[in-house]
This record gives structure tokens, C-alpha cells and sequence, in this order.
């Protein structure tokens, strides 16, 4: 299963949610699908696109918020499944994409080729639904029930070892992040 | 020496009366008091993380929703934090409100924490953190609400450093 799929396969549910990404092929795969001043592809800080997830769930409670991982940057960041668990918020949907790579840094393996397996994890770390895909169809199936569960979820979707052949696009960081935080806050002020 | 509940008490009431309902913390001994009063209050929401590099994330977050929000962590949580603080606070822009348990300084007996007291100011003036030293329940609200001001208006990881004058018992 192909990431970009995967992304196509629910970019029409993605315009109703605030979408946190994390850099590399996520981000410029989402972005060549059709960049939306509610989307955010956090350029950096690997293992954190899930912390600032949790952040705005908390702060936006009304809104569904969608964070779009990677097995490399959540295996950064584990305890932020813990993290997550403690709060629950009920309007965060955790996806991760397990392409068992370091795709964006040199294609190395990461644990998830050596078995570690991320939606065990996530459940065992306390996330009332943890599930997983591995086709296109199962993948659309799962994200668009985890919208509807009103329960947070991580969906950990195995894609193939894949991406794009170059990782900058044209749209500048801080553009990206001051047009976003002016759509969240506009949704406040609506 | 027992952890000031009066200044404790005065710090929670200065971070909710600065409009404060976010706050990310991972506790220490001299912070359990303080994170126990936000922990208490419905108003505001206290994230409890496993590693105080979550904080940069949660507190980003809390930005672009339009919420205030803190950070409260030992030295040796800020220095776990470093990498998002440069790689998302300063790069991003983010007014990330630190504060810092003030561990390793004059007044402290466990030896363990005299290397973070000793490095702390001087990482903090290399990645060009402004921040302020909270000694005196005087100066608390001046302090707190100047270094919120400075981080909302320059978009700036800014840091309040708790000393041992304030947060024990004398």
C-alpha cells in the first residue's frame, strides 16, 4: 500500500479537520495532493507532530484534529502515546505511517523492520483504540470510523517503503505556520 | 526544608490570573505543590508528560488554537528540551513560556543536580532564551507577566527561572 493512497483515499475528510503532519514524504505528499490553509507539516522537531496534535485538541476541543506520523519520528517520541492516553482527548486521531524507514534521512531501517510493533504499542501505552491497515480499503474504512468513534485512536497504516524524489516544496514554513494559526483561531471566533 | 506551600500557591495564582489554562509540567520535588494546584483547578488543564520535550509540542499547539499556555519542568528537563526549543520553538516561532526549577544552585544539597545548576544560564543566553530569575514573591507577577508579554509579542521561547529563595521554606 502506497502512502500517497492512503492520503488520497481520505483527502476529502482531511478539509472538515485540523491536519498536523510530519515533515518529509507526509508532508510533501499531502501538499502535492493540494495544500489547505488547515493543514500544518511540521518541518522538524521529529517525534513531536503528535504533542503539538495533543495541544491543539486540548485548546480546540470542538474540532477533530488529525495528526499524520511516522514510525521514525513516533519511535522518537514514544511516551507521547502515554502522554495522549492521560488526557484522551476524544477529537485526535493519531494515524501513523509505518513505512519501516527513515525514508527522508537516507532510507535506513527503523525498529519497525526489526518487529517492533507500534500498534501494540500504542495500546499498550493506554490508547482506548488502536488499530491497524494494510490496504487502501481498510485504511479509508479505519480513519473514517476513528472520525465517527469520538475516542482517540492510532491508526498505524504498513505502507510501502516509497516517497517522492525531493522533500522541499514552495511553501515557506513560517507561511504555512502563521496562515494556520489564523484558520484555527478563525474557527474560534465563527 | 519543606517546599513553600505560600509561594506555590502564589505562583498557580499568577500563572492562572496571566490567563494561563494550558500547562504541560513533568513534576520534581520542588514543582509537586504548584502542579497539584493546577491539577485541582477545572479551569485549567494540566498535561502531564514523560519527557519535557512533549511540552515544546503541546505548547505550539496551544498557540495556534489561541490558548495560553506553560511549561513547567526542572533544568534537567530543560536541558532534554533543547533540540525542540531550537527546532520548534525558534524556528517556528512559537512563545513557549518556560518554568524552570532552578536545581544544582547555592542552597541545594543533593550533588546530583550541581552540574544542570551550573550550565543552565549559560545554555540559556547560547540559544538566546531571554529569561528572568523568580527569587522573591515581590517580584513574582511583575516578572511572570513581563516574560509573557516579551515571548506573545516577539514569538519567542522565553524562560522564569524558580529559585531556591522562593520555592522553599526559609
Amino acid at each position: 500500500m502506497q502512502r500517497k493512497e492512503c492520503l488520497r483515499a481520505v483527502y476529502p475528510q482531511l478539509e472538515q479537520c485540523l491536519v498536523v503532519t510530519i515533515m518529509g514524504a507526509v508532508a510533501v505528499e499531502l501538499q502535492g495532493l493540494g495544500h489547505r490553509p488547515n493543514f500544518f507539516y511540521l518541518q522538524h522537531a521529529m517525534g513531536l507532530a503528535s504533542s503539538l496534535g495533543l495541544g491543539l485538541a486540548l485548546g480546540l476541543p470542538e474540532q477533530k484534529v488529525v495528526v499524520l506520523d511516522g514510525d521514525g519520528s513516533l519511535l522518537m517520541n514514544l511516551g507521547t502515546l502515554s502522554t495522549m492516553a492521560r488526557s484522551a482527548p476524544r477529537n485526535l486521531v493519531h494515524v501513523v505511517f509505518d513505512n519501516r524507514s527513515y525514508l527522508s534521512a537516507g532510507n535506513s531501517p527503523t525498529a519497525t523492520a526489526a518487529g517492533a510493533d507500534l500498534e501494540g504499542i500504542a495500546r499498550a501505552s493506554g490508547i482506548p483504540r488502536a488499530v491497524s491497515a494494510r490496504n487502501v480499503e481498510e485504511f479509508r474504512a479505519a480513519f473514517l470510523s476513528a472520525l465517527d468513534a469520538g475516542q482517540l485512536t492510532t491508526l498505524v497504516a504498513h505502507v510501502d517503503t516509497s516517497g517522492p524524489s525531493d522533500w522541499l516544496t514552495d511553501l515557506g514554513l513560517l507561511e504555512n505556520r502563521f496562515q494556520f494559526a489564523r484558520y484555527c483561531r478563525s474557527l474560534v471566533q465563527r | 526544608m519543606p517546599v513553600s506551600q505560600a509561594n506555590s500557591r502564589l505562583l498557580y495564582q499568577t500563572i492562572k490570573a496571566c490567563g494561563i489554562r494550558i500547562v504541560s509540567a513533568l513534576p520534581e520535588s520542588w514543582l509537586v505543590p504548584v502542579i497539584g494546584m493546577i491539577a485541582a483547578d477545572p479551569e485549567m488543564k494540566l498535561v502531564q508528560m514523560a519527557k519535557e520535550e512533549e511540552g515544546v509540542g503541546i505548547s505550539a499547539g496551544a498557540h495556534f488554537a489561541g490558548v495560553n499556555s506553560a511549561m513547567i519542568v526542572p533544568n534537567h528537563g530543560f536541558l532534554a528540551a533543547i533540540n525542540p526549543i531550537v527546532s520548534l520553538g525558534q524556528l517556528y516561532k512559537i512563545p513557549l513560556l518556560m518554568f524552570i526549577a532552578y536545581r544544582g544552585t547555592f542552597g541545594d544539597p543533593y550533588p546530583w543536580h550541581t552540574p544542570g545548576g551550573t550550565v543552565t544560564e549559560p545554555l540559556l543566553r547560547t540559544l538566546r532564551v531571554p529569561y528572568e530569575i523568580l527569587d522573591a514573591p515581590s517580584t513574582l507577577e511583575c516578572r511572570v507577566r513581563g516574560a509573557q508579554t516579551l515571548a506573545e509579542a516577539s514569538l519567542l521561547p522565553v524562560a522564569l527561572l524558580l529559585k531556591h529563595e522562593l520555592m522553599m521554606e526559609a
